[in-house]
């Protein structure tokens, strides 16, 4: 099932992450190939989606490397000495990487298809028909062609998300973050959401998912990686680890989740 | 609500006897009376000279009072909210210099009178009789006297826009600051520039906030332009009106003759804050035409049967609403 290509598309080393003097993440390596779906689980606060955010520098990167696509995330690599990226640069870095929150964060103050054109017409400059109908193509394949003039607060939560999913997808990003998308839910509105994203990892999208859902975890991960105290503890195929997890830690977890 | 109560008979409906609220009735009597009181007054006490208040309303001074009233609280209005804009961006600022100098505004022109500021501005000609532009201690590029630049129109505007934009950057400072930072992160996400999430998606959600103060002092600058004559500027309302007090020794009908203007001035600007506050309101404050017709939606959901049907959408997140 996994795609192996020369190089692996993210490539996480020796991340550490200090907030004050906590130690959130302490050295995290981690490597996602194309096309793959890197599902991380794990207790809350064991960092998983403080790593997550560095991908996409929403968190600074107090020590280590985050490349993406062979380009260093954040930094310019001068001499051996790092540079801080200009504010400009980041962006155009961020356009790369789909981000999807737990909150959904979707702009109020638009309606579901303005959510989704905003970035492609302000940010990369495409004409407004041009972005309107791949927003419109976006709504359907999330099901939701119904609602593009509807404002967030007029959707469900499992709708929200589905159209922040689709906002993300509207900048064609080499790269999706999933930051637990469905942990805001109502559990009745959690399968729709899982759906476009199982449909999104068949359409070959390389997918970094923050979750709790063991079930997505199994049936579309290519690899899960179980985080807890700012370390990775077991990373491996979803399948034995989920069927043999090796690790105590990694035991008692999912004993308590499944 | 279950189906089987559907199919019995009609419920009868609770016939309660209401509470009595005696105290309502005293209070209007009291009120409704006092009310007919002044009433009274107002036509029977001859000392209110209404005839003079209707040979003044539409005078010509007294119109034009209003029209250069307007001029000022629009003009300096402009002016303070585009200062606030500026300001409150600045003091949002990662670049240190920008925060510093913004907190230093506001310090300054929220520290001291606006009556002050007025007669400064006023005497700016006597302070600096040249304007000149030119390298520090070096050549000068180009000079201006001060007061053909610095008219007492000008300097009226400057001293209570200046002095607003003080006030107006603090509301507009806590209007950014009540936007969640979600949509900073989501905006960020999509790879958008500061000055982009800015105008874009920060602005336009905090203007909800901004606007209800805002509307309070566009009201509040409109009388306290009557301040002016400090400059001095003469043509305002309150300084047409007094002209023509002290002329004909009948203060109050001229009084009353300004409150009438102040009042349908102030009138007109609710109606406009109200359209301004339904704009800004879309998305938040609308009700879900979805929710409100259920055929609707069910047809909807009909046509899209991925979208399955979701009832009391608005229950879902009612956190949301209270955001």
């Amino acid at each position: 099932m996994t795609v192996t290509t020369e190089k692996p598309l993210v490539q996480i080393e020796g991340l550490h992450k200090y907030y004050g003097q906590h130690h959130v993440l302490r050295g995290i390596d981690l490597n996602v190939n194309q096309g793959e779906v890197s599902v991380v689980i794990g207790p809350s606060g064991s960092g998983k989606s403080t790593m997550l955010r560095c991908v996409n520098l929403l968190e600074t990167i107090s020590a280590g490397r985050i490349s993406v696509g062979g380009e260093l995330i954040g930094y310019r690599e001068v001499k051996g000495r790092l540079h801080d990226l200009k504010a400009k640069e980041i962006a155009a870095q961020r356009r790369e990487i789909g981000m999807v929150f737990q909150r959904f964060n979707l702009f109020p103050h638009k309606t579901a298809l303005q959510n989704i054109m905003e970035a492609p017409v302000q940010v990369k400059g495409q004409s407004k028909t041009v972005a309107r109908k791949r927003a419109l193509e976006l709504l359907d394949r999330v099901g939701l062609a119904d609602r593009s003039g509807h404002y967030p607060n007029q959707l469900s939560g499992g709708q929200q998300q589905r159209v922040a999913i689709a906002r993300a997808l509207a900048m064609d990003p080499e790269l999706m973050l999933f930051d637990e998308p469905t942990s805001a839910l109502d559990p009745e509105l959690v399968g729709d959401v899982l759906n476009v994203m199982k449909d999104l990892a068949k359409s070959g999208m390389t997918m970094i998912v923050v979750t709790h859902e063991i079930g997505f975890a199994r049936e579309v991960g290519d690899r899960l990686t179980f985080m807890d105290g700012g370390v990775v503890v077991e990373s491996g195929d979803p399948r034995e680890v989920l069927a043999n997890p090796q690790h105590p830690r990694t035991k008692e977890f999912l004993s308590r989740v499944l | 609500m279950d189906s089987h109560q559907d199919s019995q008979a009609a419920p009868v409906l609770n016939k309660a006897v209401p509470v009595r609220h005696p105290g309502r009735w005293i209070s209007a009597v009291i009120i409704i009376g006092a009310l007919a009181l002044f009433l009274q007054s107002l036509f029977t006490n001859p000392n209110f000279r209404w005839d003079v208040v209707g040979a003044y309303i539409l005078d010509v001074k007294v119109v034009q009072g209003v029209v250069w009233t307007l001029v000022l609280t629009v003009a300096s209005m402009i002016l303070a909210i585009i200062l606030a804009i500026l300001l409150a961006f600045m003091r949002q600022s990662e670049n240190p210099v920008f925060r510093w100098s913004s907190w230093t505004w506001v310090w300054f022109f929220r520290g001291t009178p606006v009556y002050t500021q007025l007669i400064f501005w006023g005497l700016i000609a006597v302070l600096y009789p040249k304007i000149s532009a030119g390298v520090p201690f070096g050549p000068e590029m180009f000079s201006v006297d001060t007061s053909t630049v610095v008219t007492a129109t000008v300097a009226a505007i400057l001293g209570l826009g200046l002095n607003e934009s003080a006030y107006l950057a603090e509301i507009f400072r806590a209007g950014l600051k009540s936007v969640d930072q979600g949509q900073m992160e989501a905006a960020e996400a999509l790879g958008m520039g500061k000055t982009k999430i800015m105008w874009r998606i920060i602005l336009p959600q905090a203007m909800r906030v901004i606007v209800p103060p805002t509307g309070n002092e566009t009201i509040g600058m409109l009388k306290t332009t009557s301040l002016v004559l400090a400059v001095p500027f003469t043509l305002d309302l309150t300084f047409a009106t007094n002209a023509l007090a002290n002329r004909t020794y009948l203060p109050v009908p001229l009084l009353i003759v300004a409150a009438i203007w102040y009042l349908i001035i102030t009138s007109l600007l609710m109606v406009g804050q109200h359209f301004i506050e339904a704009y800004y309101g879309k998305g938040v404050d609308n009700r879900a035409p979805a929710t409100v017709n259920p055929a609707a939606a069910k047809a909807a959901a009909a046509v899209a049967p991925s979208a399955d049907a979701e009832p009391a959408l608005k229950m879902d997140f009612p956190e949301e609403e209270a955001k």
